[in-house]
C-alpha cells in the first residue's frame, strides 16, 4: 500500500496545481472503494434478505399474484385495488382490533410478571439459580409443542385446566377457553404472556444486575420501605432496559403467527384474527398473495413505527 | 501492490467467477444428460409424513421404480410446508417428475401452466371411475389421478346405541333424536368437525349437498337447514362446543375413546380405530333430510401429477411411473392398506371380499362429488367462506342467516 501512496504524493508535490488534482482524487476514491470493500458484506446481506424481501412485498402489494405468477413469473399491476380489497372487506378492521388487543394484552401481562419475576430473583436464596433457570423453559419449547401442550390443557370437556377448577368448586361448567368467540383471544393472550414471560424476566434481570448495590444500601440506611426503593431506586434506573424490552415485545408480538395458529388458527369464527393470520389466509388459503402483501404491508408500516421509537430510544439510552 | 500483481489478481476473480459459472451450468447440466435416453432416477414429492402411510406409499413407489427400470428418490414433505414448497419449486423449476397433490389444491396449481395434462403424456385414464377422474379434471382437461379415495362417512358405536335402545339413525330427525338419546353425564351423543379449516367444511358439505344444495349458491333453503342442523346439535348440548376446535382426527379420538357415541367424520379415521381393536362400531353414510335422499358426500384424496421438465425421456418415465401407481393391483392393495376405496368401481367386488364391513363406505363415495369440480379456481376462497359460517354459526356468534349471507358474499367476491 504505501509503495502506492509514496509516489503519488511526490507526482502532486512536483506537478502543477491543476494537473495535480487528479491522481489526489484517485487517492480518495481509492479509499473510497476499501471503505466500500469494508461494507460490503454486510451491505450484500443487508440488501438481500431485508431489503429485498420488503421492496418485493411492498411491489407484491399492488400486483395480482396468484399460483400462476410463481411459474409465469408474470403478475399484472393492479394499483390500488388489493388495498380497496381488504380495506373494504368485514373482517379487516376486526384484525385489526384483535392485533392490538393481542398486542398490548400480551406485553402488559408479559412485562408485569416478567418484573416481579425479576425482582424478586433479585434476592439471592437457595436454589434461587435453579429456579430462575427453570424459568426459561417455556421460551426453549417450540411454539408448535407448547401450542399444542395448552391447546390440550384448555380443552373444554376433558383440559386439566378446567378439571382442577370444577373440582376446587370454583365453576360448574367448564370454561370453553378456546371454542367461545368471547373467550378465545383472551386464553391466547394468557397462553402468549407465558411464552414471553422467559424473555422480559431474562433482560430485567440483567439489567437490575446492573443497578449498584449501595444505592439499595443507601435507601436501606434511610428506612425506605421496599415499595418505595423499588420507585425511587429499581424503576428509575432500570427505565432504558425497559424502553428496550416492552418496544421489541411490542414488534415481536405483532407480527406473530405461530401462537395464534397453533390454538385457534384464527378462529372460532374470526374471534382470534389477526392482520398477520388474515394475511397467511389470505395467501396460503386463497392463494391470492397480492391481498397477503397488501395485509403484511400495512403490519410493516405499524411495525416501522415503533422500530423507529425503539431506535430513538436506544440512542437516547444511549447518550445518557 | 504493483500494476501487474493487480491485473493478476482481477484476473484471478475473474477465473474464480467462471469456475463458479462453470459448476453452476454442470449441476444445472445433471438434468439434461439423461435426454440421452436412459433415465434411472424420479424425484418424487408427497406429504405422507406419517406411518404407516409414508411406508405404505414408499414401498408402492419404490416397487413401482424397480418395475420401469428407475431408482426413487422421494421426499415426503409435511403438509404445512407442502404447498409454498411446490410453488417455490414452480417458480424454480425444479418441481419434481411426479408430484402428489391434495385433491382441493389443483385448480390452482394446475391453471399456472406447471402440470401436464395426462393426455399429453399418454397417461392412461380408462380404470377410474367417474366421480374419481373430476377430481383430477381442471377445465376439461385431466391432470392428475387418484389411486385411492376416501369420504367423509358416519361411526357408530354399535354398543352404546344397543344400550341406549337407538337404532343408527338414517335421517336428520332421527339423528338429532339418537344423538339426544346416547347424550350422558361425560358422554356425547355426536361429534363431527367444525374447525376453521378445510375439515370444517368437509362435515359440512354432505349436510348440505344431501339437502339439495351446492356450493356455489350458500345463501339457500338447503344450505341454511344443513348449518341449522348442525346449530341444533351443539346447542341441545348433543355434540360439544368444542367441536369448533376439532379436526377429523380428533373426533375420531373422541369416538375411539367412547366419549362420543357416534361421530361423523374421515373414512380415514378407520386405521386408528382398527390399530386400537377391540372397538364395535360399524360405519354408515351420513343421514340425509328425509328418508328416500341420497347421501352425497364430499370425495377426499390426493392426485398424482405430472409437472413438466421439458426433458422428454424423463416424462415418458414419470408418465410409466404414474400409470404403475394407478395399476388395478396398485389401486386395490393402497385401499385395502389405507382403509381407502379403490378408483376403479370394477375393483369394487374384490375389495368388498377382504373388507366386506365396508360396503356402506364403498357406495357413499361411488356417489360422493369433488369438492372443486363446480368451483375451480374459486374453491378456496368459497372454502373459508363456508368455514367461517359453521363457526360463526354453531359458536353463536351470528344467526344461521347471517351466517350464511356473510359466507355467500365473501365466496361472490372471488368469482
Amino acid at each position: 500500500m504505501t509503495s502506492v501512496t509514496t509516489p503519488t504524493a511526490q507526482t502532486v508535490r512536483r506537478r502543477p496545481a491543476r494537473e495535480g488534482r487528479a491522481p489526489g482524487r484517485r487517492r480518495v476514491s481509492r479509499e473510497r472503494v476499501y471503505q466500500w470493500l469494508f461494507i460490503a458484506p454486510a451491505l450484500l446481506y443487508v440488501v438481500l434478505f431485508f431489503a429485498y424481501p420488503v421492496v418485493k412485498n411492498v411491489v407484491m402489494g399492488f400486483q395480482d399474484y396468484t399460483t400462476a405468477s410463481f411459474y409465469t413469473g408474470e403478475a399484472p399491476f393492479v394499483g390500488f385495488a388489493n388495498y380497496v380489497t381488504i380495506f373494504s372487506d368485514p373482517t379487516f378492521w376486526p384484525s385489526v382490533t384483535n392485533t392490538f388487543v393481542f398486542t398490548i394484552g400480551s406485553i402488559v401481562g408479559q412485562f408485569t410478571l416478567g418484573l416481579a419475576i425479576a425482582v424478586f430473583f433479585r434476592r439471592r436464596f437457595p436454589l434461587s439459580t435453579i429456579l430462575r433457570s427453570l424459568l426459561l423453559l417455556p421460551w426453549l419449547l417450540p411454539v408448535i409443542v407448547s401450542t399444542a401442550l395448552w391447546r390440550s390443557l384448555m380443552d373444554q370437556d376433558s383440559g386439566a385446566i378446567n378439571v382442577v377448577l370444577k373440582g376446587l368448586g370454583i365453576i360448574d361448567t367448564g370454561i370453553p377457553w378456546l371454542a367461545s368467540p368471547s373467550i378465545a383471544l383472551l386464553s391466547v393472550i394468557i397462553v402468549n404472556v407465558w411464552v414471553g414471560i422467559p424473555f422480559n424476566v431474562a433482560i430485567l434481570y440483567g439489567g437490575l444486575q446492573d443497578i449498584p448495590e449501595e444505592l439499595y444500601e443507601a435507601a436501606a440506611v434511610d428506612g425506605a420501605s421496599p415499595w418505595r426503593t423499588f420507585w425511587s431506586v429499581t424503576w428509575p434506573l432500570l427505565r432504558p432496559t425497559v424502553t428496550v424490552v416492552i418496544l421489541l415485545c411490542v414488534i415481536y408480538t405483532l407480527r406473530s403467527i405461530d401462537i395464534i395458529l397453533g390454538l385457534t388458527r384464527g378462529g372460532p369464527a374470526n374471534s382470534t384474527q389477526t392482520l398477520p393470520t388474515a394475511s397467511y389466509f389470505q395467501s396460503f388459503q386463497q392463494f391470492q398473495f397480492g391481498l397477503g402483501a397488501a395485509t403484511s404491508n400495512v403490519l410493516i408500516i405499524i411495525a416501522f413505527v415503533f422500530a423507529l421509537l425503539y431506535l430513538r430510544a436506544s440512542r437516547r439510552s444511549l447518550t445518557d | 501492490m504493483t500494476h501487474a500483481s493487480r491485473r493478476s489478481r482481477r484476473l484471478a476473480l475473474v477465473a474464480t467467477l467462471a469456475g463458479t459459472a462453470a459448476a453452476l451450468t454442470s449441476c444445472a447440466g445433471g438434468g439434461a444428460t439423461s435426454t440421452s435416453g436412459d433415465v434411472d432416477t424420479l424425484r418424487v414429492a408427497d406429504y405422507y409424513t406419517d406411518e404407516p402411510a409414508r411406508s405404505i406409499i414408499g414401498d408402492t413407489l419404490d416397487a413401482c421404480g424397480a418395475s420401469i427400470g428407475v431408482t426413487i428418490e422421494r421426499e415426503a414433505v409435511p403438509s404445512s410446508d407442502y404447498l409454498s414448497k411446490i410453488l417455490q419449486q414452480s417458480s424454480s423449476r425444479t418441481l419434481p417428475d411426479v408430484q402428489m397433490i391434495d385433491a382441493q389444491d389443483l385448480p390452482a396449481i394446475a391453471s399456472s401452466g406447471a402440470l401436464s395434462p395426462l393426455a399429453e403424456r399418454s397417461v392412461p385414464t380408462d380404470n377410474v371411475g367417474d366421480s374419481v377422474l373430476s377430481l383430477g379434471t381442471v377445465d376439461d382437461e385431466v391432470y392428475g389421478l387418484a389411486p385411492t379415495v376416501g369420504t367423509i362417512v358416519m361411526f357408530v358405536n354399535n354398543d352404546l346405541l344397543q344400550q341406549a335402545g337407538v337404532a343408527v339413525p338414517t335421517t336428520w330427525d332421527e339423528l338429532t333424536a339418537a344423538a339426544a338419546a346416547l347424550t350422558v353425564d361425560g358422554r356425547y351423543g355426536i361429534a363431527f368437525s367444525a374447525k376453521n379449516d378445510g375439515q370444517g367444511t368437509y362435515a359440512f358439505l354432505p349436510l348440505l349437498w344431501s339437502a339439495g344444495g351446492s356450493e356455489d349458491e350458500l345463501d339457500s333453503d338447503a344450505a341454511r337447514a344443513a348449518l341449522q342442523l348442525e346449530v341444533d346439535l351443539v346447542s341441545s348440548g348433543s355434540a360439544s362446543q368444542s367441536t369448533v376446535q376439532w379436526g377429523n382426527s380428533d373426533v375420531g379420538d373422541q369416538f375411539l375413546t367412547g366419549s362420543a357415541a357416534m361421530a361423523i367424520t374421515s373414512g380415514t379415521q378407520m386405521s386408528k380405530l382398527d390399530a386400537e381393536g377391540g372397538r364395535n362400531y360399524s360405519i354408515t353414510a351420513i343421514p340425509v333430510p328425509t328418508a328416500g335422499d341420497t347421501a352425497v358426500a364430499p370425495l377426499g384424496g390426493e392426485v398424482w401429477t405430472l409437472p413438466r421438465s421439458g426433458d422428454d425421456a424423463r416424462e415418458k418415465a414419470a408418465a410409466d411411473l404414474l400409470a404403475c401407481i394407478m395399476s388395478d393391483e396398485n389401486q386395490l392393495s393402497l385401499a385395502e392398506q389405507r382403509r381407502v376405496v379403490p378408483a376403479n368401481p370394477e375393483l369394487d367386488s374384490a375389495y368388498l371380499e377382504t373388507l366386506p364391513q365396508l360396503a356402506d363406505y364403498v357406495a357413499v363415495v361411488r356417489d360422493g362429488r369433488s369438492r372443486t369440480a363446480i368451483l375451480q379456481e374459486a374453491w378456496p376462497t368459497t372454502n373459508q367462506a363456508i368455514w367461517t359460517a359453521v363457526q360463526s354459526a354453531v359458536t353463536g356468534q351470528s344467526s344461521v342467516d347471517e351466517a350464511l349471507a356473510d359466507a355467500a358474499a365473501s365466496a361472490a367476491s372471488a368469482q
